[in-house]
């Protein structure tokens, strides 16, 4: 993303923002409540289009950018209240809106609940049998039914998962279980943009960790030139002057 | 053993709700052994049951959407009138029929449109649109019936409401054909894996590529389609249009969804629990007639039964492991 810029009628709610994502990275996004984190998400998912700026995909300048382009193109997000129907079964959960079905529009049920079952030993680690296919969503816990969504979008291919907020609200046993899901993701080869107010989730499983204040970006840090008190340190600083320190890397 | 058991666990809300129609079933025989035992109840049964089941078998697909509709009685009324106006002017039933069927889709189609594109909740939408269905047919018809009589010698007649070897009403596997057919779609087609996605969580659904508007529009039709075949089988079975056709079908409708275990936060219900609601929602006046007590007590034994039911579903919904 080159120079977008996004208002809502007075409030500037992005500007001047550069944003990219490599292959197979981790990106970390943090900043506080109003910092654009949302705003930036939907205009990557085709929600919102820009103001102004330029997107490009694998290279490819993306024109007319929509939710389903985004869809096409594979950037799929995880919104933690929004992924899952709660009283419907795991394998309808998966095939959500991706059935798989004859040319009659029935269902292959037994194709479904198999690749299911697949999916939850290889992409989720699941070898207890308290969990099968049929199980209702609602009865999982919250880092798994994260990992369902997580899972759903490794199993279709996507190349950008996107994560909103994934450990808002959860155990500290349910996070950890989120970030290894996240680690699924970087092993798969995909590439995935973590964002969450806590740099204490962010941190060990980024790469990069881009830091968002009011609108802008305010740095950018590979996860190998600093540490985790530096980090938090820095963060401090962002959010009582809006500005990192003269170190902070703006450009990568 | 224990895979068996989470198979029958599954069914749970389904085999409660058939154990409560036992249940009544068998204190209907001790009370009133000589009507429970012979065939005539039940061939009576099976001729008026039809009427609100096959309609509460497409609501079910409404509810479980998360929408509701108020207007399908009004809907009945006013196909049935189409029908019968058709019929006694051009004497073609065929005719009269489809027209009957496709007046009903397009009110049906109506209500979804108004839901979906105009955004008014169904609720208030579906009001709007049973006064004006019941209106239309008050100034089409001005309070006046007509008969039907001339209908009983055609092949639809005995098609419809015929009497199978003489005792079995056909409208009753018409209903059963009915059911068969929604159970099929809801749940081996992929429409009906959308219709339970959309009342669960639509924003999730809607994310996922899922064509919620024209889902929604069409399980509104559905139960177009089906009042106005409901509002035929009614009216040829007593071979008159009565412009009052559908009133009372309301409430006895929903209650039967509802017994049957559809959460009214959609999401969630069974054509296999709707039919026996229908069945249960169907027997209980008879029954209690039969069993001695006045009709007065119909509506007492109603509301106990309703509450009853639809505790034990949400004790069931509440404790299910899966």
């Amino acid at each position: 993303m080159i120079d977008i810029h996004k208002s809502f009628g007075e409030i500037v709610a992005l500007d001047q923002i550069n944003f990219e994502v490599g292959y197979n990275e981790v990106v970390g996004l943090l900043g506080d409540n109003g910092a654009g984190k949302s705003t930036l998400i939907k205009i990557l998912t085709g929600y919102h289009s820009p103001d102004k700026g330029e997107m490009y995909f694998k290279g490819k300048k993306v024109e007319d950018f929509s939710v389903a382009k985004a869809r096409d193109l594979g950037i799929e997000t995880v919104y933690q209240e929004k992924a899952l129907a709660d009283q419907q079964s795991l394998w309808r959960n998966i095939f959500m809106g991706r059935e798989i079905k004859n040319n009659a529009g029935f269902l292959g049920i037994k194709e479904m609940k198999d690749e299911t079952s697949k999916i939850m030993v290889e992409l989720m680690g699941f070898t207890s049998t308290a969990v099968s296919s049929d199980s209702v969503v609602k009865t999982m816990s919250g880092g798994e039914r994260q990992g369902v969504a997580i899972a759903r979008a490794l199993y279709f291919e996507a190349e950008l998962i996107i994560l909103d907020e994934p450990t808002m609200s959860l155990s500290l046993s349910e996070t950890k279980k989120v970030l290894e899901f996240v680690e699924q993701i970087k092993k798969a080869g995909k590439s995935c943009i973590f964002i969450d107010h806590n740099v204490y989730h962010v941190y060990p499983v980024a790469d990069r960790i881009v830091v968002l204040d009011r609108g802008q970006i305010a740095g950018q840090f590979l996860k190998k030139d600093i540490s985790l008190e530096e980090l938090v340190e820095r963060l401090y600083l962002v959010a009582r002057t809006g500005k990192l320190n003269k170190n902070s890397v703006n450009q990568l | 053993m224990v895979e068996g058991f989470k198979k029958l666990s599954r069914f749970r809300l389904q085999f409660s709700i058939f154990l409560v129609m036992v249940a009544i079933w068998i204190l209907f025989i001790i009370g009133s052994p000589r009507a429970f035992l012979s065939f005539p109840i039940y061939a009576s049964f099976m001729s008026t049951i039809p009427f609100s089941a096959i309609m509460a078998l497409a609501l079910t697909l409404v509810i479980i959407s998360a929408e509701i509709d108020l207007s399908f009685p009004s809907i009945m009324g006013f196909s049935g009138w189409v029908f019968t106006i058709i019929f006694t002017t051009t004497g073609n039933i065929y005719l009269a029929f489809f027209a009957c069927l496709v007046t009903g889709i397009i009110a049906g189609f109506l209500n979804g449109v108004i839901v979906v594109k105009l955004g008014i909740p169904s609720l208030v939408a579906t009001i709007g649109t049973m006064f004006f269905w019941r209106g239309l047919v008050m100034v089409c018809t001005g309070g006046w019936g007509k008969s039907l009589i001339p209908a009983r010698d055609t092949v639809l007649y005995s098609t419809l409401v015929g009497r199978i070897g003489g005792r079995v009403p056909a409208q009753i596997i018409w209903t059963i054909i009915v059911a068969v057919i929604l159970w099929l779609f809801l749940n081996r087609h992929r429409f009906g894996a959308h219709v339970y996605l959309i009342g669960d969580n639509v924003e999730s659904a809607r994310m996922m590529g899922v064509g919620v508007d024209i889902v929604k529009m069409i399980v509104f039709s559905v139960l177009g389609f089906c009042a106005a075949f409901a509002g035929v089988i009614a009216s040829l079975e007593v071979s008159y249009y009565w412009p009052s056709l559908g009133e009372g079908y309301l409430l006895r409708t929903m209650s039967a969804v509802f017994l049957g275990g559809t959460s009214v936060f959609g999401g969630t219900g069974t054509i296999f629990g709707t039919f026996i609601g229908a069945l249960i929602i169907g027997c209980l006046e008879a029954g209690i007639v039969a069993m001695g007590l006045t009709g007065f007590w119909t509506q007492l034994i109603y509301g106990v039964i309703i509450v009853i039911s639809v505790a034990i579903h949400s004790q069931v919904r509440k404790r299910s492991p899966i």
